[in-house]
């Protein structure tokens, strides 16, 4: 056998290993960024997570897709969650196609009276709502009622969906 | 307390001056700027009706609701004030369809308060609870609101556009190539629009006439150029500017800037409703509301912003003739 044939045989096996790598144990799973109900104190997940993908993203947030369009984003996952029974609020996970869009999103509309935050690579919280951007993936977790305990209560969830990215 | 022969007498004749712009004609019944063609745009307020929390009063609502209708028509009764909105708006005996908006979700949505005020009144009026027809674009939007789907005829309906589904047929005017909804279509004679007024990333501002996106089923369509003509061309599809005869908004609370969603570090409380029939002065009006607002607080104006409202000119224009927009020319009563 010629070295050209080892050569040969020696790629065709690469390739059938990668083939089979690839249809077992080492595809990548997808990520479900969403905390299952009481993994984070308190909080209960109150709603099936709905997903949509660019094209479909006006159904979710009409004229507010056009910036994230712009920005590249891939997809929007959001569900709802409620903190101690009363307390509702919303997780929205968007998927960019990269680092920028993400960041570009994050800062769009940002002000001065933002508490800035050290989570994931970037992140801003207000009275009822947190933010922030793990690598090309954007969360944004916004409370429907100022309460004492909604900062601390968004914060906790946040660190929840950020430690599942 | 004028007599019935008088009442009659000034109905008609302030029917006939406010043509077009006032199809209903309720502010001509004892509108003394009738007679000079302005549109009447009354915008209602109540400090205190949030101030329990995060919803707002229900009985408070209800009497701003009241006063708001009674500055407009006329009427002091305010079941008089609703069998006269129903009568002019041909919805006697028909279905009357209460489109709301719940699209930037839970935050900021009509008010749940607002809509059954409103629902309570018409059914005081002598409206069959079947025959009213809450809808907006489908059953999240109605739910976020507080709504609960119901399509039994013999109380009062809730359901969206996903239930009743869309025309086969394109509707057309200018820019707007779309399907429109068979609630608007097929269920309503009538149609009182209860927006909310919210910043809009595009166009600026969305209110009365930006609230028929809600009714079309490929709203992103509409969108292009700040939705200017878009807004301005739906509306002037017959069956939008025919049906949808009146506007009852809801600025109870609004966001003045990273609309049309929820921003609750930009939500605000102007307390206020805003009525009238002229659809364009009821944007022009909730426009400079939003600008007051913002200028307040340090913003830019939605020109130096790069989405100033344009298609609430473009509405007013001769093509589109669908009301005014000039100061001059809308009577304004803030009461």
């Amino acid at each position: 056998m010629n070295s050209r044939s080892i050569k040969w045989m020696l790629a065709v096996a690469a390739i059938a290993l990668v083939a089979v790598a690839a249809s077992t144990g080492c595809k990548k799973t997808k990520v479900d960024p969403f905390p299952a109900s009481g993994a984070i104190a308190d909080w209960q997940k109150t709603s099936d997570t709905r997903t949509f993908a660019a094209k479909d993203l006006w159904q979710y947030i009409d004229g507010d897709a056009e910036q994230y369009i712009s920005a590249g984003i891939v997809s929007t996952s959001t569900s709802d969650y409620k903190y101690q029974g009363q307390l509702e609020a919303v997780v929205d996970v968007h998927t960019m196609g990269d680092v920028s869009g993400a960041h570009k999103i994050l800062t769009t509309g940002q002000t001065s009276d933002a508490k800035v935050l050290q989570l994931g690579d970037e992140g801003v919280q207000y009275g009822q709502s947190v933010t922030f951007r793990k690598g090309k993936t954007l969360v944004r977790i916004v409370a429907y009622e100022s309460t004492p305990t909604t900062p601390q209560a968004l914060l906790a969830l946040a660190q929840g969906v950020q430690a599942k990215l | 307390m004028e007599n019935r022969r008088e009442f009659l007498k000034t109905t008609a004749a302030g029917a006939l001056l406010l043509g077009a712009q006032s199809k209903l004609g309720l502010a001509a019944m004892i509108d003394q700027h009738a007679g000079s063609g302005k549109s009447k745009v009354v915008v209602a307020r109540d400090p205190g009706v949030n101030a329990g929390g995060a919803k707002p009063d229900e009985k408070r609502v209800l009497d701003l609701l009241d006063r708001a209708i009674a500055s407009y028509t006329g009427h002091d009764h305010p079941v008089e004030a609703w069998k006269h909105i129903v009568r002019q708006g041909g919805g006697e005996g028909k279905t009357i369809g209460l489109k709301t908006n719940g699209l930037g979700g839970k935050g900021i949505c009509t008010h749940l308060a607002l809509i059954m005020a409103v629902a309570e009144r018409l059914q005081q009026a002598g409206v069959k609870p079947g025959n009213i027809l809450v809808w907006d674009r489908n059953a999240r939007d109605l739910e976020v609101c507080g709504l609960t789907i119901n399509t039994d005829p013999s109380r009062i309906r809730c359901y969206g556009s996903d239930v009743s589904g869309f025309e086969d047929e394109q509707s057309t005017f200018g820019s707007a190539h779309i399907k429109l909804s068979k609630i608007l279509t097929r269920e309503c004679a009538m149609v009182i629009g209860l927006p909310i007024l919210k910043d809009h990333s595009m166009s600026g501002v969305t209110f009365a006439m930006k609230n028929m996106y809600g009714v079309v089923d490929r709203p992103q369509s509409l969108h292009g150029g700040n939705c200017n003509p878009g807004v301005a061309d739906l509306n002037c599809i017959p069956v939008v500017r025919e049906k949808v005869r009146f506007t009852i908004g809801d600025a109870l609370s609004s966001v003045y800037d990273g609309g049309p969603g929820f921003r609750p570090e930009r939500l605000w409380y102007p307390n206020a409703l805003i009525v009238g029939e002229d659809r364009v002065a009821v944007d022009h009006t909730a426009w400079q509301m939003l600008e007051r607002k913002r200028a307040e607080v340090g913003m830019p104006t939605f020109e130096a912003a790069g989405r100033a409202p344009r298609y609430i000119a473009t509405a007013a224009d001769h093509e589109h003739g669908l009301g005014v927009n000039d100061p001059q020319r809308i009577h304004l009563m803030e009461i």
